[in-house]
């Protein structure tokens, strides 16, 4: 049995797992809408410089994230290689520029290991814990927290 | 269909009705005496009570019931609709319109002001004439009527009739009356009592058609133990002589339509002597039907149920009003010759309001049939693209073809937009509304002047419009406006003036709220700025400034707080809200003169014709209806002003020139004009700039797309497109554009990176 159908038996919860530069991340499948390949985006004037601009996704207008930029690491140079995971937060739609999706896991609770105590506050408002699966480190990641919903009016 | 969505359709047609009415009575209120708005207005609050007697809602009913009385005596003339008497209306409008609004929702009303206005009401119908009550039976007590107003005297239960005759209605001389013979069945149902009509009413509206002879069939009628006094037993045979069409018949039963049987058929091929040689046979009456009836209102049985008794024991009392009116009723052949006519020509117009029949759908599938359409309108340009990219030869049926689809396409977009664009009317009455209460609780004498009424707008920003509208509204009343005695002192009229206007300008609707009071007190405004730290004690404002402090969160002017304002509510909620839609709102205030609030908004969801440009590479949508004109500058018509501004000049004047590159920090530096293509565009504040493109690619018309839907407000970007090409191009705000080049920051207010 391997291990993800070893847990989806007692019920654990999926995640979608991806890569961005050397570092492994994870979202709750449930927040994903779908998974689409990198198209150029129209830039937006002022925005942060890890919003890529938006996309045509059916008829919607999609904001594109670039996760690398926005998790304090190199910004990304897309490629048609690269993948954008739609995920809905809140109300909204947003696309996340990753490297690639590496796998789906199943994972039960009590696995998550909470963040460990480190230094940065900016890292531990987006991760929410971390797993230890296979040997490898994966960071499970806050969406609401990485791209806030309630925008506070400039003062 | 169950009983609760049937309800539905009730309120939601009482909405209609409401509208209808309060529309009518401002109408009368500006001294319009046209017979059809009294009509108009009668029949809205008649059609209120009739469903609402349908479902039982008996505060309604009696509330509606009342009115109805009062403006049956206007409509016949009895009661002059004077400003008095229209002041009661209106606030009996509102009353109408809370009790429908609390048997809907559930909420409480103000029990203590509806009784009052009940009051007032019935010394309105009764001072005018003590009569007028007996001229309209109570609806309910209606139902039974006919039973012992038309028992036959064969009865065994040794039922005494009561005398009853219809020849007061008549036409004096049915014989000098040309016209054509009409022989009518009238056949009403249960429900048709259950709603509150009375087949005595609108026999008595029948007969000032023309001559006519009434016989009541009653061979339905059940002895007096198995009646159920809710239910029909009775029909009319009627031959009437008219010169009106068989239409006026009909919109003579418009109400009861759907709770009667009704044949209308010529006598004798029309022939006018065919009326009295009519030989009198019984009226087919199938008592089945009846049964029919009865089963299919059960549910409306139910909830009736407890007002039967009081309906049975009223039945006698409502028998003697029917005979007192049939007695009292000694109008001059004249008049009622008048009232004929009068009757006729308001069925005529009836009948041609009526033309325009609606119908009612979700406005989800509105929604869905206009995303498939914008998609559509994409594909079009797509495939048009590629037909062009890949075919050279301009002539071919392909390039025709696509010709016509094009314009199909554009057709059946404006169509579909149509259906969501409904015109601003309904917001602004409700504000009438507000003036009213607000006017009548802070004492002060109010006018609201609306106009553009029929401004259309989408649906979507129509409904979000009202709140902040309301508030606004209010401040003008409650902090604009001086009392009357101040207004007199300072040379003006006792009665303020707040008016609202719709507009359509560059692609939006402007709306304007002006008021005539004393203008914004700045000296006040800019104390309590600084008493809150808002602003430094020796900071130097403009006047603009100054007023635009009262939109920020927590300021009010209002030295205490009353019931109208000051709850916490501020102008800040008013702008977010309307920034909210995507739109923009200004002050502009002058002592002593009044204050005029100026809100654009966008018409949403709407289709908007563009000029396509490129701007560093990036392209973007200007609205065709900001561009005056475009130009390709000439060296010699730049002029540097100062270390950064350029103006060009344009036939001798200086225009400033903006480049939209930079302004949107696409560039880091200006780009060189006499390389671009300059749009001289005309802001909303009437002032012109040249923005500064790189090129034009050409017009189109694009489909606004939101990016607040999952992005934010972008300063200087008022929406989003899709182009040919499946690739989102951005709409410029231009008038955030020229604000910006005025020295006002495009800075975000709200930031996608805010928290983070």
């Amino acid at each position: 049995m391997t291990y993800a159908a070893k847990n989806l038996t007692t019920g654990g919860r999926e995640l979608i797992a991806f890569r961005v530069g050397d570092q492994e991340f994870c979202v709750n499948i449930m927040a994903v809408r779908e998974i689409r390949g990198w198209t150029r985006a129209t830039r937006m004037p002022h925005a942060p410089s890890y919003v890529l601009g938006v996309i045509n996704l059916r008829g919607a207008v999609l904001p594109i994230v670039d996760l690398s930029a926005r998790l304090g690491m190199k910004p990304a140079e897309p490629t048609v290689r690269h993948v954008i995971i739609v995920a809905q937060v809140k109300s909204q739609m947003v696309g996340l520029l990753v490297d690639a999706v590496s796998d789906i896991l199943t994972v039960r609770d009590e696995e998550i290991q909470p963040t460990p105590d480190i230094s940065s506050e900016f890292e531990k408002s987006f991760a929410r814990g971390v797993l230890a699966i296979e040997g490898r480190m994966i960071c499970l990641v806050e969406l609401e927290a990485v791209f806030p919903q309630e925008e506070r009016e400039a003062a | 269909m169950d009983m609760n969505e049937i309800k539905e359709i009730f309120f939601q047609e009482c909405e209609e009705q409401l509208a209808e009415l309060e529309s009518g009575l401002l109408k009368l209120n500006d001294g319009d005496r046209d017979p059809e708005t009294v009509n108009a207005v009668f029949r809205a609050v008649h059609s209120i009570k009739g469903g609402a007697g349908a479902f039982g809602l008996d505060d309604l009913v009696s509330f509606a019931h009342v009115f109805e009385t009062t403006l049956d005596c206007v409509r016949s003339n009895r009661l002059e609709p004077n400003q008095d008497v229209l002041k009661v209306m209106l606030k009996s409008a509102d009353v109408l319109a809370d009790l429908t609004n609390a048997a809907r929702d559930g909420g409480s009303v103000d029990q203590a002001r509806s009784r009052q206005l009940i009051k007032e009401l019935e010394a309105l119908a009764n001072g005018e004439l003590p009569q007028a009550s007996a001229a309209e039976p109570a609806p309910k007590a209606a139902a039974p009527a006919p039973a012992p107003v038309a028992a036959p005297p064969v009865n065994e239960e040794g039922f005494q009739p009561v005398a009853f005759s219809f020849e007061d209605f008549e036409a004096d001389e049915p014989d000098l009356i040309e016209g054509t013979c009409y022989e009518i069945i009238f056949r009403p149902k249960s429900e048709l009592y259950a709603k509150g009509n009375d087949a005595t009413l609108l026999l008595r509206d029948l007969s000032r058609l023309g001559a006519m002879s009434i016989h009541c069939d009653m061979d339905g009628l059940q002895p007096l133990d198995r009646m159920n006094p809710e239910a029909a037993y009775f029909s009319w045979k009627i031959s009437l002589k008219t010169d009106k069409g068989e239409d006026a018949i009909r919109s003579v039963f418009e109400f009861a339509e759907w709770d009667c049987d009704l044949d209308i058929a010529l006598a004798g091929g029309g022939a006018v002597d065919a009326c009295e040689e009519l030989p009198m046979q019984p009226v087919p009456f199938d008592l089945s039907m009846l049964d029919e009836a009865a089963a299919g209102s059960a549910e409306e049985e139910v909830q009736i149920a407890a007002r039967d008794r009081a309906a049975a024991v009223s039945a006698a009392e409502t028998a003697s009003n029917v005979l007192q009116m049939a007695q009292s009723s000694t109008r001059a052949p004249a008049e009622a010759q008048k009232n004929a006519t009068a009757a006729a020509n308001a069925a005529a117009q009836q009948a041609a309001s009526a033309a325009t029949p609606t119908i009612r759908v979700d406005l989800d599938r509105v929604d869905r049939l206009i995303n498939l359409v914008g998609e559509l309108v994409i594909n079009q340009a797509m495939l048009s693209q590629s037909v062009i990219e890949n075919d050279t030869n301009g002539t071919s049926s392909i390039n025709m073809g696509l010709e016509e689809l094009q314009q199909l396409t554009r057709e059946i977009q404006d169509s579909v937009m149509a259906i969501r664009a409904q015109p601003v009317k309904p917001v602004f009455q409700r504000m009438s509304r507000i003036v009213r209460e607000i006017a009548d609780m802070t004492g002060k004498s109010v006018r609201l002047v609306t106009e553009g009424e029929n401004t259309e707008v989408d649906k979507t920003v129509i409904d979000k419009l009202a709140e902040p509208l309301t508030h606004m509204i209010r401040n003008a009343v409650d902090h604009g406006l001086e009392t009357p005695e101040k207004r007199l002192a300072a040379g003006k009229s006792a009665e303020g003036t707040v008016r609202l206007t719709a507009k359509h300008r560059s692609g939006r609707i402007v709306i304007e709220l002006a008021d005539d009071g004393a203008g914004i007190n700045r000296e006040k405004v800019r104390q309590k700025a600084i008493d809150n730290d808002l602003i430094a004690a020796d900071a130097n404002l403009s006047d603009e400034e100054i007023d635009n402090l009262i939109f920020h969160a927590g300021f009010s002017t209002a030295d205490k707080i009353s019931d109208i304002s000051g709850r916490g509510v501020g102008m800040d909620v008013v702008k977010r809200s309307i920034q909210a839609l995507g739109g923009r709102i200004n002050i502009s205030s002058k002592p002593g003169q009044g204050s005029v609030f100026t809100m654009s908004l966008p018409l949403t969801l709407a289709v908007l014709d563009g000029m396509v440009v490129t701007v560093a590479n990036q392209t973007l949508v200007v609205p065709l209806t900001a561009i005056v004109e475009t130009l390709q500058p000439e060296a010699s018509a730049i002029h540097s002003f100062g270390a950064t501004q350029r103006l060009i000049s344009i036939r001798n004047s200086f225009c400033p020139l903006v480049d939209v590159g930079r302004i949107l920090n696409f560039r880091a530096t200006q780009a060189n004009p006499v390389e671009g293509v300059a749009l001289l565009v005309e802001s909303e504040g009437g002032g012109q700039r040249a923005l500064m493109v790189d090129a034009i690619q050409g017009q189109r018309q694009v489909v606004i797309k939101s990016l607040e839907a999952n992005y934010t407000h972008v300063p200087g970007i008022a929406a989003a497109t899709i182009l040919g090409d499946g690739r989102v191009a951005l709409i410029l705000d231009v008038d955030a554009i020229v604000a910006a080049s005025r020295g006002q920051s495009l800075k975000p207010e709200m930031s996608f990176a805010a928290a983070g």
